[in-house]
C-alpha cells in the first residue's frame, strides 16, 4: 500500500500539484511534501472524486461509468489518478476559463498561454498528456485560432497503440490535416495498419478518416484494403468500407472497376447500414460508367424487392421514422432506380408498379414521408413511366403546394420547375397556387415561385400573369428584382398581345425597378417605341408624366428624355385620345429636362440624353428657342467632357449652321433592331446618340438633302482644325461612307477630327486629278477649295491654276500651297478660292490647268456649270 | 478550367468568377464531364456546421478538401446568411451551387451544405437524426454539452455520417457503437496503466 502510494506520488508530479492545488486549503498539504500521510492522501482522492462528480457536468458521465474497483487502495487510487487526468476534466477546465473571458483580448491572452502550454507538452513527448493537449488544441482551433503545430502530434497519436490516443489523433487529423499537406501522407501507413487491426473500433477510425480526408494518393494505396473489407463478415466494418469505396471512386474514378464485382453481391445483405452503403456505391459506379449502368440494370428486380420489403414491412422500431420504414434507405434506392430507369424501357417497366405503390401508400404528413414521396416523384418524372403515373406524380406535387409547411411548398416548386418543360399543361393547372406563393414572405420560396411563374407565362394567360408579376416586382426583395425585370421583358416580348400593352408593361417595370434593369433595356424600348408610330403621342405623354413624377430611375429618365426630344411636338399639341388631355407648356417640358440635367441623381449618360433632347426640342417648339440656346451654352463649360462636347457642337449648330439645324434635328427614322446604329449604342455602353445617323428610307427622293447635312455635321464634329470645305452634293457612294463614318464617330464618341471629307473630282487626266470642296459661308459667299494630286511616276512641276467666273461674281484666289505635286499621290497642292455672289446668279466657274510632266507641258480647261448647292448635283463638263 | 467553365456556362450553370469554391465543389461534376457522361446527380454533403444564435461555431465537419482560410470564409458567410433568416422561413437556401439546409434546435443551428441534386427533406431528416443521437447520448442535450464535450459530438457524428453520407440508419446501432468505443477508450486509459505501473514495469 505504501509502495503504491509512493509510486503514484513520485511517478506523477502533476497529480501531486493538482491535489495540492485543489485540496491545499482543506488538507494543509505542503506543496513540496511528498511524504504525506497515506490515509489523508487516499481520503483526499476520494473527495476529489466526489467533488468532480458533484460539480463537473461533463466529467460526471465518465466518472459515473467508471470500472468497478477490486481492492480499496491501489485500484481506487489508480482510477482516481486517471480520472483526475482525463482530458475531460482538464479540457473542460480550459474551456470554462476561455468562456469566462470577458473581452476578445482576454480570450486571446488565455489561448496564447494555453497554446504555449500545449506546445511544451507536445515537445516533451510521450507522457500520457498528449491526447489531452491535442483535445484542447482542437477546441482552440474551433474558436478560429491557428493550430497547425498540432499536425505532427496527430500523426504521432494515430501511431500510438492506445485506443484513447488513436481516437483523438484521428479526430485531430480530420480537423487539422487536409489532403494537400505532407503530414497527411505520413498517416497512410498507420491507416493501413489500423485497417487490419483486430478491434473493429480501431478499423472504424481508420475507415472514417480515409473517407473524410483521403487524398487521391492515399486512395490508390489503400483501395485494395478497402475492397478486402467489403467482403468482410462484420457488417459494422462492411458498411463503412462501402462508403470508403464511394470516396475512393470520387477521388480516383479509374478505381471504380475494382469495386464493381463486390458491389453487386452487397445487395443481398440484410443489414440496412450495409445495404444503404451498397446502394450509394452502386449509384456512384453507375454514374461513372455507362457499361456498369447497363450491368446493374439487371439488379432492378432485386432493388424493387428490397424497396417492397421496406414499404410493406410491419412496424420495426429500429428503422421506423415517423411511420416510414427507413426513409434514408428508401430515398437512396429510389434515386438509384431513377438512374437505372432513365431512358430504359425494360428497367422502367420493372419499377412502375413499385413506384405507384410508394406514391399512393406513403404518408406525407411528416418530413420523412414527404422526403420519400419527393424522391418518388423525381424518379417517376425521370424514367419512362406510364402516363397515369406521371399524372399521379404531378398531383402529389400539387398537394405539396397546398401544404402548410413552407419546406414542402419549396420542394414542390423545385420539382415542378424540373418538369415544367415536359409536362407543361399539368403544371399549368397549379398556376393559381404558384402565383400565390409569390406573396410568401420567404425569399427562397419567392424565388422558386418566380422562376416557375415565368415558365408558366403563355400567350393565353399573359395579361393576368403579368399583372401578378408586376405586383411582385414592386414588392419583391432587391436581390430578385433584376431577375424579375428581365423575366418580364422576355415574356412581354414573346407573348405581348399588342404594342401598346408591351410599351405599357416595360414602362411599368421601369417606373418600379428602373435601377435594376439590364443596360440593353433602354435601346430596346426606344426601338420598340419608334416602330409603334401610332403610339408616339400616347407614349410621350405617358413618359412625360413619369418623368415629372420621378427622375431617379435612370433608364426611365433616359427613355423619357429621348421621347420628349423626338416627339416633343406631339407632347405640346396635347391631343391624345387615349390619355386624358393635359396641356403641357413649353416651359414645363424644358423645366423637366433642366431638372434632369441638374439633378445629382442623373448619371452622365442620362444628362447626355437630356441635353440632346433639349436641343432637339429647339426645332419642335416655337417660343422658347432662346432658353434652349442658353441651356446649351451653359453646358459648353461643363466639367463632364462628353456633355461639354455635345454642348459645344450644339452651340455651333445654333450659331454657325443655323440654317441646317432643322434638318439635323429631324425626327429619328425607324430603327431596325439589329441596325449598326443600334448595336453601336449597345456596345459603346455609353450614350445612345439619338442624332440623325441615317437618312430615312421614305425620303429616298430627297436623299441628297440629309446626306449633305451629314457632311456638315461631320465638319461640325471635326472641329476647327479641318479646313472649311465646300459642299458639293456628293455622289451616293460618298453618302454611304460618310454616314458610316458618322456612325462610327457617334458610337465611339472619340473626339478625333474627321479627315475624310466629301470631295468631288472635276478633272482627271494624265495622272493629275483635281477635286473641289465647297462650303457656303453665308448666303452670298462661297469658299471653294481646289485639291490637286498626282498619281504618275514623276513629279508634276510648274503646276498652275487659273479661274474665271461670271462677271457679277467677285473672285479672290488665294496663293496655292505649291507648284510641284509629288509623284505617287504622295502629296497634294491646295488652293482656296473665295467667291462672292451678291446678285445670286447661278454660279459657274472655268478653271484652266497648266503643268509640266516628264518634260511635256500640258494645258486643259474644266468648266463647272452649276456649283454644288445642298440640293443639286454638280454638273461638270470637261471642255 | 476555362474549358470547364465554358461548359458550365453552356449548360446554364452559374460559374463564379471569384472561383473560391469552384475548383473544390465542382470537382465531381467536372470529372463526370471528362468521362462524357451527363451527370445529373450530385448529392454529397459538403460540410456540416453547428453554431449558436450568436454565430459562434460549435462544430464543423468538412467533407471536401479546403484550406483553413477557405473554411473560415465559407463558414462566416453561411452563418451570416442563416442567422439573417426569420424564424418562419423555409429551411433551404441556395448559395453558390450548393443548397444550404438548416434547422434550429433551441439555441443551436444545425446546418448542412449539400450538392444541388440532393433531396433537401432527407437532409433535414439526417440533421434531425443527429440531434436525436446527441440527445440520447447526453440525455436531453443542450448547447453546453456540445461545447464541453465537443469531441464526443464529433465521435457521434463520425459514427453516423461517413464521408458525407449516412452510414447507419438505425439509431440504436449508432449509440451502441459509440458506447462500446467509449468503453474501449476507458479501458485503454485505466487498467492497462495500472498493470504497467504496479507489477509489470
Amino acid at each position: 500500500m505504501e509502495n503504491v502510494c509512493n509510486l503514484g506520488v513520485n511517478g506523477n508530479n502533476s497529480l501531486l500539484s493538482y491535489i495540492t492545488h485543489i485540496l491545499h486549503p482543506a488538507f494543509m498539504l505542503d506543496k513540496d511534501n511528498k511524504t504525506c500521510p497515506e490515509l489523508c492522501y487516499i481520503l483526499g482522492l476520494e473527495s476529489i472524486l466526489v467533488k468532480v462528480r458533484l460539480n463537473r457536468r461533463g466529467g460526471a458521465d465518465e466518472l459515473g461509468s467508471e470500472q468497478p474497483v477490486a481492492g480499496f487502495g491501489d485500484w481506487n487510487y489508480c482510477a482516481a489518478k486517471d480520472k483526475v487526468m482525463t482530458p475531460s476534466v482538464r479540457l473542460q477546465e480550459m474551456i470554462r476559463v476561455i468562456r469566462s473571458a470577458r473581452t476578445q483580448g482576454e480570450e486571446r491572452g488565455i489561448i496564447q498561454r494555453e497554446c504555449a502550454d500545449i506546445r511544451a507538452q507536445f515537445r516533451q513527448g510521450d507522457n500520457g498528456e498528449r491526447s489531452h493537449s491535442l483535445a484542447k488544441l482542437l477546441y482552440v482551433h474551433m474558436l478560429g485560432y491557428p493550430a497547425h503545430f498540432g499536425q505532427m502530434e496527430c500523426v504521432r497519436l494515430i501511431a500510438s497503440p492506445r485506443y484513447s490516443e488513436k481516437r483523438i489523433g484521428y479526430l485531430g487529423a480530420m480537423m487539422l490535416l487536409d489532403e494537400k499537406q505532407d503530414a497527411s501522407l505520413l498517416i497512410t501507413n498507420s491507416i493501413k495498419n489500423d485497417l487490419s487491426h483486430s478491434s473493429q473500433y480501431v478499423q472504424s477510425l481508420a475507415l472514417c478518416t480515409l473517407a473524410c480526408m483521403g487524398s487521391a494518393e492515399m486512395c490508390r494505396d489503400l483501395a485494395p484494403e478497402i475492397e478486402r473489407l467489403l467482403r468482410a463478415s462484420n457488417s459494422y466494418i462492411k458498411k463503412k468500407a462501402t462508403l470508403c469505396a464511394v470516396h475512393i471512386i470520387r477521388k480516383v474514378p479509374e478505381l471504380a472497376e475494382l469495386f464493381t464485382p463486390t458491389a453487386r453481391s452487397l445487395l443481398s445483405e440484410k443489414n440496412h447500414g450495409v445495404l444503404h452503403g451498397a446502394v450509394v456505391l452502386i449509384t456512384e459506379l453507375c454514374e461513372r460508367n455507362p457499361d456498369t449502368l447497363n450491368q446493374f440494370r439487371k439488379a432492378v428486380p432485386e432493388l424493387v424487392q428490397i424497396m417492397k420489403g421496406l414499404v410493406t414491412s410491419s412496424y420495426s422500431p429500429e428503422h421506423n421514422v415517423a411511420g416510414i420504414s427507413d426513409p434514408f434507405l428508401q430515398v437512396r434506392i429510389l434515386r438509384l432506380l431513377r438512374i437505372l430507369g432513365h431512358n430504359n424501357e425494360t428497367a422502367s417497366d420493372a419499377m412502375n408498379d413499385l413506384l405507384a405503390q410508394v406514391a399512393t401508400n406513403t404518408d406525407s404528413s411528416k418530413t420523412a414521408g414527404s422526403a420519400v414521396l419527393y424522391e418518388t416523384v423525381l424518379t417517376i418524372m425521370d424514367i419512362n413511366s406510364e402516363s397515369g403515373l406521371r399524372v399521379l406524380a404531378v398531383n402529389i406535387l400539387g398537394r405539396f403546394l397546398l401544404n402548410n409547411d413552407r419546406n414542402i411548398r419549396y420542394i414542390s416548386m423545385t420539382s415542378l420547375q424540373k418538369i415544367v418543360q415536359t409536362d407543361h399543361n399539368a403544371v399549368q393547372r397549379h398556376r393559381g397556387t404558384i402565383v400565390d406563393c409569390l406573396k410568401d414572405q420567404d425569399t427562397s420560396v419567392k424565388r422558386r415561385a418566380l422562376e416557375l411563374s415565368l415558365a408558366l407565362v403563355s400567350a393565353v394567360n399573359i395579361r393576368s400573369m403579368m399583372k401578378e408579376l408586376l405586383i411582385f416586382l414592386s414588392t419583391c426583395p432587391p436581390e430578385l428584382r433584376s431577375q424579375t425585370a428581365s423575366g418580364i421583358f422576355n415574356a412581354a416580348e414573346r407573348y405581348s398581345p399588342s404594342k401598346r400593352w408591351h410599351i405599357d408593361t416595360i414602362l411599368h417595370v421601369l417606373t418600379t425597378a428602373g435601377g435594376d434593369v439590364r443596360d440593353e433595356t433602354v435601346p430596346n424600348l426606344i426601338q420598340l417605341i419608334t416602330t409603334a408610330s401610332e403610339l408616339h403621342c400616347y407614349t410621350v405623354h405617358k413618359l412625360y408624366r413619369a418623368l415629372v413624377k420621378d427622375i431617379s430611375q435612370q433608364s426611365l429618365v433616359q427613355v423619357a428624355c429621348w421621347c420628349i426630344g423626338e416627339y416633343g411636338d406631339l407632347l405640346l399639341k396635347g391631343e391624345c385620345e387615349e390619355i386624358e388631355p393635359v396641356q403641357v407648356t413649353e416651359d414645363d417640358v424644358l423645366d423637366a429636362l433642366e431638372t434632369v440635367l441638374q439633378s445629382h441623381m442623373s448619371s452622365p449618360a442620362t444628362r447626355g440624353f437630356a441635353l440632346t433632347s433639349t436641343m432637339k426640342l429647339s426645332t419642335r417648339i416655337t417660343d422658347n428657342v432662346d432658353r434652349i440656346r442658353s441651356i446649351v451654352s451653359i453646358y459648353g463649360s461643363c466639367i463632364d467632357l462628353e456633355l461639354q462636347q455635345r454642348a459645344v457642337e450644339y452651340n455651333a449648330l445654333f450659331k454657325k449652321y443655323d440654317h441646317m439645324r432643322a434638318a439635323v434635328l429631324e425626327r429619328m427614322p425607324v430603327m431596325d433592331k439589329n441596325s449598326p446604329g443600334h448595336t453601336n449604342g449597345d456596345t459603346s455602353g455609353e450614350i445612345k446618340e439619338p442624332d440623325p445617323s441615317k437618312p430615312k428610307p421614305v425620303e429616298a427622293g430627297l436623299l441628297a438633302e440629309p446626306a449633305s447635312q451629314v457632311c456638315d455635321l461631320l465638319d461640325l464634329l471635326g472641329g476647327t482644325d479641318t479646313p472649311i470645305q465646300p459642299n458639293p452634293a456628293p455622289a451616293s457612294t460618298a453618302t454611304t461612307t460618310s454616314s458610316a463614318d458618322l456612325l462610327d464617330l457617334l458610337g465611339g464618341l472619340e473626339p478625333t477630327p474627321v479627315l475624310q471629307t466629301v470631295t468631288v473630282t472635276v478633272y482627271e487626266k494624265n495622272g493629275l486629278s483635281l477635286k473641289i470642296q465647297c462650303d457656303k459661308q453665308t448666303e452670298t459667299e462661297v469658299t471653294v477649295t481646289l485639291i490637286s494630286s498626282n498619281s504618275t511616276q514623276t513629279d508634276i512641276t510648274n503646276f498652275n491654276l487659273q479661274a474665271a467666273v461670271p462677271k457679277s461674281v467677285q473672285l479672290q484666289m488665294k496663293a496655292p500651297s505649291g507648284n510641284v505635286i509629288p509623284a505617287h499621290g504622295l502629296g497634294q497642292v491646295t488652293q482656296t478660292v473665295l467667291l462672292n455672289n451678291p446678285n445670286k446668279v447661278s454660279l459657274k466657274m472655268r478653271i484652266r490647268v497648266s503643268y509640266s510632266n516628264q518634260g511635256a507641258v500640258h494645258q486643259d480647261t474644266v468648266q463647272i456649270d452649276s456649283f454644288p448647292s445642298p440640293a443639286s448635283q454638280p454638273s461638270i463638263s470637261p471642255l | 478550367m476555362s474549358g470547364q467553365d465554358s461548359n458550365d456556362l453552356a449548360k446554364g450553370r452559374r460559374v463564379h468568377v471569384t472561383g473560391l469554391l469552384t475548383s473544390a465543389f465542382t470537382a465531381i461534376s467536372r470529372k463526370a464531364h471528362a468521362h462524357g457522361i451527363e451527370r445529373n446527380i450530385n448529392f454529397k454533403m459538403q460540410f456540416m456546421l453547428l453554431f449558436s444564435r450568436q454565430g459562434k461555431l460549435r462544430l464543423q465537419k468538412w467533407y471536401v478538401p479546403l484550406s483553413d482560410t477557405q473554411k473560415k470564409k465559407i463558414s462566416r458567410e453561411v452563418i451570416q446568411m442563416v442567422l439573417a433568416r426569420k424564424p418562419k422561413m423555409c429551411s433551404f437556401l441556395e448559395w453558390r451551387d450548393l443548397k444550404i439546409v438548416y434547422k434550429r434546435y433551441a439555441s443551436l443551428y444545425f446546418c448542412c451544405a449539400v450538392e444541388d441534386q440532393e433531396n433537401e427533406l432527407i437532409t433535414l431528416e439526417i440533421i434531425h437524426r443527429y440531434v436525436e443521437l446527441l440527445d440520447k447520448y447526453f440525455g436531453s442535450v443542450c448547447e453546453l454539452d456540445i461545447i464541453f464535450n465537443f469531441e464526443k459530438a464529433y465521435y457521434i457524428l463520425d459514427e453516423f455520417i461517413l464521408g458525407g453520407e449516412a452510414q447507419e440508419t438505425s439509431k440504436k446501432n449508432v449509440l451502441k457503437a459509440i458506447e462500446q468505443a467509449d468503453m474501449l477508450q476507458e479501458e485503454a486509459e485505466t487498467p492497462r496503466s495500472v498493470l504497467e505501473e504496479i507489477g509489470l514495469t
